[in-house]
């Protein structure tokens, strides 16, 4: 049960599937200016269940070497954010998968996180998810504005998070909580799950009400496949940022990618 | 009007803590323990002597005849120049390291622009025998070669900085990120009054020791604790916040802070923030810094690598906001020419962050009796190759 009034297609789809569910990340503006429309629409061609958009930053501190270059390559493209809402515009003619953008506070303070919002939902796009915005100023400041809204919120967990800041992960989450696999910045190759069985098991056990997803060092389909059986599913991000950087026919590539991820 | 930091981490606007939740159980841990240990009697008693003995504390405040006369009015200069490793640095990386043994951490990392944060911390990871990363910009590992000499020398591991533009601001994402992957053991000491609460109140509580001794000081020089003046170079703004930390909340004391104007304020070469920034998030708190209107931070420029970051601590922010502190901004040129003046006049070659101090006496509205002190925050041997190479460039 969640805990808001929120009703869009996360809420939905969670609603409807509660097993293996994946979720792809990828970042707006890369690897050309005008990709970000082409790999939304190959990746819901793919069969992915949804899709999370990344907000370029020239310091994006929880990211390892993989996105920091995606984003790099997709600031030097020319990309903003006004520029992403503008290629987001009209996706609900075509894009029926639930859609959320994640970025870093600053470049969504520089909008206006106000007219961001209402931008955002005005599209069609479901939720959001700042990793460096404190929880507390969430609740204080923007809660309200995001439920009226009807845009999800999505915080982190990790490892080392406790148990009473899961409950209030939990209580303030309002569209999924994302399992950081392990102390890492993202696409942190000399990290994997080994060892990692006793903290998903706890988080299985938490019962919480939000559902979940794991991320963070995800890769193929044996970590897919193991993230799955601890959580409702689980995202992609490095991998696939490094297939698309290295593709030379976008549609074709991310199907066979997420074919990969989902039958190995 | 409180100038100190508030209950939730803020001065007035800024500060905060805004990190990604990987970070947020060790930066919890120091919020929650960072008072109660550095007020323990055991703790100030060993930080009070190592202070004194190794550091060589507490530094001269002298007395500037000939440059005073030079300005027709009295000048003292507080010397952090004459610390151990050079700089006013010391005096934090030794109470943070004795916060990091009591919090039990094994393990240090640092970044580092010019070097002087990453000596500074080397030096006290090798007098407490503990292993130490520190993160450069490749391009200042390039800059700054001595420096890194240095550090390996004292038994530091330095590692470049690859990403983004390969300097400061860089080297202190690429520190935060080492501390996301190792958060267990590890303990980051951030070098200026950036970053996340609690570090500009740790930091400038462990540089408020430059204001401590001025006072005292200043009493017996003058009879009054309180001069006219006190001024600062400020980058992240650590041995400002130190200089005007016990003078915050006495009125008749102005407080200049001086950015560095690089190559003019409005050349696109500067890195005078309060001229150029806007409010936004940079390193985990809210403060002010130089970005593009889409929210990109951008990168900064002086001939000085101390003062070469797009942000300012967030305690000068609300300095700058409420007009407690003015804030001058001084050019390559005019740094550079203060720091031959300086040493012309007085004998003491500056580090080029400290030049920057020196040189707003060019600009400020002095009166004879006015009482000044100038926060000499550094030496400049490690600018001797700057001093070298462009000093036709600068005093033709």
């Amino acid at each position: 049960m969640m805990s808001t009034n929120i009703d869009n297609k996360l809420t939905q789809l969670f609603a409807t599937k509660k097993e293996g569910l994946l979720n792809i990340y990828f970042t707006a503006g890369y690897p050309q200016l005008e990709d970000t429309r082409t790999i939304l629409k190959a990746l819901q061609d793919a069969g992915v269940d949804m899709v999370e958009i990344g907000i370029p930053f020239s310091d994006p501190i929880a990211d390892g070497p993989i996105i920091q270059g995606s984003n790099d390559v997709a600031l030097n493209n020319g990309i903003t954010l006004k520029k992403i809402v503008q290629q987001l515009q009209g996706i609900r003619d075509e894009i029926h998968i639930p859609v959320i953008l994640m970025g870093y506070i600053n470049t969504a303070l520089q909008y206006g996180v106000e007219e961001l919002v209402k931008d955002l939902s005005a599209i069609g796009i479901d939720g959001m998810i700042f990793p460096d915005l404190p929880i507390d100023e969430y609740k204080e400041k923007y809660q309200k504005l995001f439920e009226a809204n009807n845009l999800s919120m999505v915080f982190l967990v990790t490892p080392q998070t406790s148990a009473e800041r899961l409950k209030y992960v939990d209580e303030t989450s309002s569209g999924f909580i994302y399992v950081v696999s392990t102390a890492s910045t993202t696409g942190n190759e000399a990290k994997d799950l080994d060892g990692q069985k006793e903290y998903f098991e706890r988080i299985k056990k938490a019962k919480f009400n939000n559902p979940t997803l794991i991320g963070f060092n995800i890769k193929d389909h044996a970590s897919y496949s193991e993230a799955c059986k601890y959580a409702n599913g689980a995202i992609i991000g490095s991998a696939f940022i490094k297939m698309l950087g290295n593709s030379h026919l976008l549609e074709k590539d991310i199907k066979e990618f997420v074919s990969f991820v989902k039958q190995g | 009007m409180n100038y100190q930091v508030d209950k939730k981490g803020f001065y007035g606007n800024f500060g905060g803590a805004y990190i990604p939740e990987m970070l947020v159980p060790n930066v919890e841990e120091l919020r929650n323990r960072y008072l109660d240990i550095i007020q323990e009697e055991s703790f100030k008693a060993e930080m009070d002597d190592l202070l004194r003995d190794y550091v060589g504390r507490p530094t001269p405040l002298y007395l500037a005849k000939r440059l005073s006369a030079k300005y027709n009015t009295t000048v003292y200069l507080k010397r952090e120049d004459l610390c151990h490793t050079g700089a006013h640095k010391v005096n934090n990386t030794i109470g943070q390291i004795l916060l990091a043994q009591r919090l039990g951490k094994t393990r240090i990392i640092a970044e580092t622009g010019a070097g002087q944060h990453g000596v500074a911390t080397a030096t006290v990871c090798a007098l407490m025998g503990m292993e130490c990363t520190i993160y450069m910009g490749a391009v200042d590992i390039e800059r700054q070669k001595p420096n890194v000499e240095r550090m390996k020398m004292l038994g530091a591991t330095v590692v470049p900085a690859n990403s983004g533009s390969k300097t400061l601001k860089d080297a202190t994402n690429e520190a935060m990120r080492h501390w996301i992957n190792n958060p267990v053991d590890m303990h980051y000491i951030i070098g200026s009054v950036v970053g996340p609460h609690p570090y500009p109140d740790l930091v400038a509580r462990f540089q408020s020791v430059i204001s401590e001794e001025m006072r005292e000081q200043l009493i017996d020089k003058t009879g009054s604790p309180n001069p006219n003046y006190v001024i600062a170079c400020v980058g992240g703004g650590s041995n400002a916040a130190g200089a005007f930390y016990h003078y915050l909340n006495e009125k008749d004391v102005n407080l200049i802070a001086v950015e560095a104007a690089g190559q003019g304020v409005y050349s696109g070469h500067s890195a005078a923030t309060t001229f150029l920034g806007k409010p936004g998030v940079i390193h985990g708190s809210k403060t002010l810094l130089m970005q593009t209107e889409d929210g990109q931070i951008t990168e900064p420029y002086s001939i000085s690598a101390g003062l070469d970051y797009p942000g300012i601590g967030p305690m000068h922010a609300n300095l700058f906001e409420t007009g407690r502190a003015k804030f001058y901004s001084v050019t390559d040129a005019e740094a550079f020419q203060a720091a031959m003046l300086l040493s012309k006049l007085e004998g003491i070659i500056p580090a080029l962050e400290s030049a920057h101090a020196v040189a707003v006496l060019e600009n400020l509205p002095v009166k004879k009796e006015d009482v000044i002190v100038i926060n000499l925050s550094g030496r400049g041997d490690k600018d001797m190759m700057t001093y070298i190479t462009r000093k036709d460039e600068f005093t033709k």
